[in-house]
């Protein structure tokens, strides 16, 4: 029997199990398979922090110490599994086109520095003289950009696989196809069932992204997540021009530029739309004309997982100590504070105060009336 | 490696070098009748790569056209003069 299970086999899932794992716990990872929405495989890939938090500093506070958690991630799972999650930390750019998005760049920025009090933040805003030092071929319109040395990116698909493997190689038992379909919660005493069995633990912790919204009242818990979709597109590979990456154009340590994003409310539509590509593919050769020149060769999209104000959900239940939420649409930069930070506390049994404001009781009717007593709830799949 | 079914109505430049060619024809096929095998070389090893599916799949006949980098040789047909050349590592940007 597992100490702990882990529902949700994506990043932070992988993440957080891979965490509980090294704490010591045996951690079952109950996986739905490839029919689950993904949002792992369609991401950006950004370790990103300059535009994270604002009017939230904790959020900040929590970026920033998984950003400054990645190299030592990064270094174990190497250590452990032999694959390079290509993590570069130069420092990241957000272009402006126009003085207008300058000013208003600034003065978020500034903002962003006020509320970080005395824990810091350093940015600085670029002229275009400055920025051509660093980046060729910027297009006309190109005003300035806002640069903070905490930014980077790396390779979201061979960071999943190293957490799985991580894992997996130290003693994790990781189970595909199983969708939690029911469950039981009592305090330190959960039940969950699932096409290729039941599976119980004292510490249940709901990572499954989008189904999260379903799972979490099956343990007192609240997730109002909603899928917001991003499209991305990928250009063949061309020798490095972009020492760093920008908010929606980065080049991967393989050549190909990718170039973001959208944010469209679509509910669970995953389909690609022309008009939006074309206004990403704009944005793009308006920042870097040459852009224009290189073939596009993948496209998709992705839901991300948003809480109503943009910002994390994690909670622990009052009602059935050792159930745990955690979302994010950020899996990738908050890898490291899910592996490394979060799992800790869970594996102790109680989330620090840092993490009270990210709690779904933030939310109007955030908490969730239950029955008197735990009895089994059938769940039905989200529609996909 | 290849023979010819038709007569050839044209020359194309490969780096610079007149081969015989039929208007219409895939470059690839061109090439290939031509005995040049190396169309390419990777960006990872810089090994030299030729045409492996030939229905514009792969990706393993790219080659640089008229100053063009990365076409597909098999998707591109021949005209009179055409100037191509090997593609070797990854493309520049700007």
């Amino acid at each position: 029997m597992a100490e702990a299970i882990v529902v949700g086999g994506g990043l932070v899932g992988a993440a957080i199990a891979y965490g509980l794992q090294r704490e010591g716990l045996a951690t079952a990872l109950l996986d739905e398979g490839d029919v689950a929405l993904r949002a792992s495989r369609g991401n950006f890939g950004l370790v990103w922090v300059q535009s994270k938090g604002l009017g939230a500093p904790q959020y900040q506070r929590w970026t920033r110490a998984s950003a400054e958690g990645w190299p030592a991630l990064a270094e174990e799972l190497a250590a452990a599994t032999g694959l390079d999650c290509g993590l570069r930390q130069p420092g990241g750019l957000h272009l402006c086109l126009s003085d207008a998005e300058m000013q208003e760049r600034a003065d978020r920025m500034a903002r962003m520095r006020a509320e970080a009090g005395n824990h810091g933040y350093e940015y600085r805003m670029l002229d275009r003289r400055e920025l051509e030092q660093m980046l060729p071929g910027l297009g006309p319109e190109v005003v300035g950009a806002s640069f903070t040395p905490y930014d980077g990116h790396a390779n979201p698909l061979t960071l999943l696989h190293a957490l799985h493997s991580a894992f997996t190689g130290l003693g994790g038992r990781y189970v595909p196809h199983a969708e939690v379909t029911g469950a039981r919660a009592a305090p330190h005493d959960f039940r969950l069932e699932t096409p290729v069995g039941v599976f119980r633990a004292g510490v249940v912790v709901l990572a499954a992204g989008l189904g999260n919204a379903k799972l979490a009242p099956l343990f007192g818990l609240s997730a109002p997540v909603r899928p917001q979709r991003g499209q991305i597109l990928v250009t063949e590979r061309a020798r490095e021009v972009l020492s760093l990456p920008t908010t929606t154009i980065r080049q991967t340590a393989e050549g190909t530029l990718m170039i973001g994003d959208s944010h469209e409310e679509a509910g669970f539509d995953l389909s690609q739309k022309t008009s939006v590509m074309a206004s990403i593919a704009d944005r793009a050769v308006r920042c870097f004309p040459w852009i224009a020149g290189l073939n596009i060769v993948r496209a998709w999209s992705a839901l991300r997982v948003m809480a109503p104000d943009g910002l994390p959900v994690y909670d622990a239940s009052e009602r059935f100590p050792g159930a745990f939420t955690a979302n994010c649409h950020s899996g990738v930069t908050l890898a490291a504070a899910h592996a490394r930070l979060l799992a800790p506390m869970i594996a102790r049994g109680a989330l620090d105060a840092a993490l009270d404001a990210f709690s779904a009781r933030r939310f109007a009717g955030g908490d969730v009336a239950m029955p008197a007593t735990p009895r089994p709830l059938a769940l039905r799949r989200a529609s996909v | 490696m290849f023979r010819r079914s038709g007569p050839t109505d044209c020359t194309i430049l490969w780096e610079g070098r007149a081969l015989p060619a039929r208007a219409g024809e895939p470059l690839a096929a061109a090439l290939l009748a031509a005995g040049v095998v190396a169309f390419r070389e990777t960006p990872v090893s810089g090994a030299p790569r030729g045409p492996f599916c030939l229905m514009g799949a792969c990706f393993d006949c790219l080659v640089e056209v008229e100053g063009v980098p990365n076409r597909q040789a098999c998707l591109v047909p021949v005209t009179p003069g055409m100037r191509a050349g090997p593609q070797r590592g990854a493309r520049g940007a700007p």
